[in-house]
C-alpha cells in the first residue's frame, strides 16, 4: 500500500489553526503531575515524620523496616550498606509509582504533557520519528496488569491502617477506641485509591472483558459491569485519589512535626 | 442578521491558500450552510463533499478552526464569529481539491481486516442465539459512521503518516465490534500486533475527542484489545494459566 502523500509541509512544533486554549490542559497535567512526582520524592527521602499516633502516612505503607511502631519487621536492618540512602518508602513506593506510570489514563496524559505525542488534539508535533508502545522502552507498559496485582494488594494494607487508625493510646497505656479527623483523612484515602484501582482497564478486562460471552459467566458479568462503572470516570478518580494520597501524607507529617493539631471526633 | 468571515483552504494537492470569505448569518445555520452560502455566492468551483446534512453519511468531515468535525453538525452558535472561522481538508489523507480529501485508503485498511467468521449455527434450521448483554457491548461500535475524524486527528496517521503500519481508530473499532463479538470465532490478535499496529497507539485519545457519534473509542475498543494482545503475547501467568486451563480440559 502505497504511502498517503499530503502537500503541505509537515507541520512544526505548536502548529495549528486552533484559536481555543488548547495548551491549558497539558499545562495544567504538567504542573500536578510534577507538582505530586516532587513531593513524593521528597517525602520519601525524608525518613521521618511519617506517623503521627496511630496513622501511618500511606507514602510508607507497609512500613517493612522502619522505627515507628507500625514496622512490620523491625528497624533497618544492619547489613544495609551505609552509602545507600534508607527510607521505609523507599522500599514499598515503586509499586504505587509503577502502578500509576502505566495507568493507561496516565500514559496517555503524560505523553502529552510531558513528551508531546502529541502536545494537544491537532496541534503539530516536534519529533518526526515514532515508535508508540510497539517497541522498547513503551512495550515494558504491557507490565500493568502485574502492577494492578500488586496495587490490590496495596488497597488491603490502607484499609488495614484505617482499622489501626481507630485505636489511640490512652493516657494509662491502655488502647481506646476513637475517630480523628486523622482516621478520615485515611478512610477518605482508602476509598479514593479504591475506586481509582477498581476502575482500572486492565482489571475491566480480566474480570470479564477478555469474554465474548460474558452473559455465560454471571459473576464476570457482574463485576465487569461494577468495574465498568468506575472505569468510565476513571482520570476523575485518578486525579481525586493522587491529590488526596498526598494531601493524607501532608496531613500526618504536619501532625507529626506538630504544625497541626489532630482534632478527636471521638 | 450579521456577516462572519469563512477562511476557507482552497488549493490542490501541489499546494494552495486561504481566503475569505463573507457569509450572512442567521438563526439555525451550521457550517455547511455557511459553505453551501458562499459557494453559491462567491466560490462557484469551491469543491467540497456533503449529502445527508444530518451527521449520518460522514461526507462533510472537514477542520473547523482546527479541529476535525462534521460540517452539517457544527453549529454557528457554538464557535467565536467575531475572527474568521477557519475551514480546512482533512489533513491526514491526500487533498483532491479545496476541502475534499480521497479517503480511499481508508477502503483499502478495511478489506485488510478478516471478516467476520460466525460460528455453527446454534439451531438446526441455521439460526444463532445471542444474550442481549453480550450484543450490547459491541452495539456502540457500529453506531460508526465512517467519517474519519477519528483517522484525521489520530497523531500516528496525521504527523507520523504511519499509514502503512496502522489501520487508525476507526479500524480498531470496526476489529474491536468483530472480535468481541459473541459469534465471532476468528483470531485478529496476531494482526492486530504485528501489521495493524495496536502498539503505536499511545491512548491519547484525540479519536474520542472528536467522533461525531460519541463512540468511546479509546476505552471501550482500543484498551480492551490492547489487553487482548497483552494476554496472548505478553503475560507469561496468563498464558501458564491458559495452559493449565487447556490441560484441565483435556
Ligand atoms: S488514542 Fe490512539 S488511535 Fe486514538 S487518536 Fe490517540 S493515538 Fe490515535
Ligand atoms: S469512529 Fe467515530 S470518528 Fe471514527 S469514523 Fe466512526 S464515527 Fe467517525
Ligand atoms: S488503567 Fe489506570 S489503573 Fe489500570
Ligand atoms: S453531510 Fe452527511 S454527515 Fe454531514
Amino acid at each position: 500500500m502505497a504511502q498517503v502523500e499530503w502537500s503541505p509541509a509537515p507541520r512544526r512544533f505548536g502548529e495549528t489553526t486552533r484559536p481555543d486554549a488548547w495548551w491549558a490542559q497539558p499545562l495544567l497535567v504538567f504542573a500536578g503531575l510534577s507538582a505530586f512526582v516532587l513531593y513524593s520524592t521528597w517525602a520519601a527521602f525524608q525518613g521521618k515524620d511519617y506517623n503521627f499516633g496511630p496513622y501511618l502516612s500511606p507514602f510508607y505503607s507497609p512500613e517493612i523496616f522502619g522505627d515507628s511502631p507500625h514496622a512490620l519487621l523491625g528497624p533497618k536492618p544492619a547489613a544495609w550498606p551505609s552509602w545507600l540512602p534508607f527510607s521505609p518508602a523507599l522500599l514499598i513506593l515503586w509499586i504505587p509509582a509503577g502502578f500509576r506510570m502505566t495507568c493507561y489514563y496516565y500514559r496517555g496524559a503524560y505523553y502529552k504533557s510531558f513528551w508531546a505525542d502529541p502536545l494537544a488534539c491537532a496541534v503539530g508535533e516536534p519529533r518526526k520519528s515514532y515508535l508508540g508502545e510497539n517497541s522498547l522502552p513503551l512495550i515494558l507498559q504491557n507490565v500493568h496488569r502485574y502492577f494492578l496485582y500488586l496495587a490490590l494488594l496495596f488497597i488491603l494494607v490502607l484499609a488495614h491502617d484505617v482499622w489501626k487508625a481507630l485505636w489511640f493510646a490512652g493516657a494509662a497505656g491502655q488502647t481506646t477506641f476513637g475517630i480523628g479527623v486523622g482516621t478520615l483523612v485515611l478512610a477518605v484515602n482508602v476509598c479514593l485509591l479504591g475506586g481509582y484501582t477498581f476502575g482500572c482497564h486492565s482489571l475491566r478486562h480480566l474480570v470479564g472483558g477478555g469474554l465474548d460471552e460474558v452473559s455465560c459467566a454471571p459473576t464476570c458479568q457482574h463485576a465487569w459491569r461494577c468495574v465498568s462503572g468506575l472505569n468510565r470516570r476513571h482520570l476523575l478518580w485518578a486525579w481525586m485519589s493522587l491529590f488526596w494520597v498526598g494531601f493524607s501524607d501532608v496531613y500526618i507529617r504536619l501532625c507529626a512535626m506538630g504544625v497541626w493539631h489532630d482534632v478527636r471526633l471521638l | 442578521m450579521s456577516t462572519a468571515t469563512f477562511r476557507i483552504w482552497r488549493g490542490d494537492a501541489q499546494g494552495g491558500e486561504f481566503r475569505d470569505y463573507p457569509v450572512e448569518v442567521s438563526e439555525g445555520m451550521v457550517v455547511l450552510d455557511a459553505v453551501n452560502q458562499l459557494q453559491a455566492k462567491h466560490a462557484h468551483d469551491l469543491a467540497c463533499r456533503w449529502n445527508c446534512k444530518a451527521g449520518k453519511c460522514g461526507s462533510c468531515s472537514a477542520e473547523v478552526n482546527g479541529m476535525p468535525k462534521l460540517m452539517c453538525m457544527t453549529r454557528l452558535s457554538a464557535i467565536p464569529l467575531d475572527r474568521p472561522v477557519i475551514i480546512e481538508p482533512m489533513k491526514a489523507f491526500p487533498v483532491v481539491r479545496d476541502l475534499a480529501t480521497d479517503v480511499s485508503w481508508n477502503y483499502r485498511v478495511k478489506k485488510k481486516i478478516k471478516p467476520f467468521k460466525p460460528r455453527a449455527p446454534d439451531a438446526p434450521d441455521g439460526t444463532w442465539r445471542m444474550a442481549q448483554a453480550d450484543v450490547d457491548r459491541v452495539q456502540e461500535f457500529r453506531k460508526c459512521i465512517e467519517c474519519f475524524l477519528c483517522q484525521d486527528v489520530c497523531h500516528v496517521l496525521r504527523d507520523h503518516h504511519r499509514h502503512d503500519d496502522f489501520i487508525g481508530p476507526r479500524f480498531l473499532v470496526y476489529t474491536a465490534a468483530l472480535e468481541m463479538h459473541p459469534l465471532d470465532t476468528e483470531d485478529r490478535l496476531p494482526e492486530l500486533k504485528q501489521a495493524h499496529g495496536v502498539g503505536l497507539c499511545n491512548i491519547t485519545k484525540c479519536c474520542t475527542t472528536v467522533c461525531p457519534e460519541n463512540i468511546t473509542i479509546t476505552d471501550n475498543a482500543i484498551i480492551p484489545l490492547k489487553e487482548r494482545v497483552v494476554d496472548e503475547f505478553y503475560d507469561p501467568l496468563g498464558w501458564l494459566a491458559k495452559q493449565a486451563r487447556n490441560a484441565l480440559k483435556r
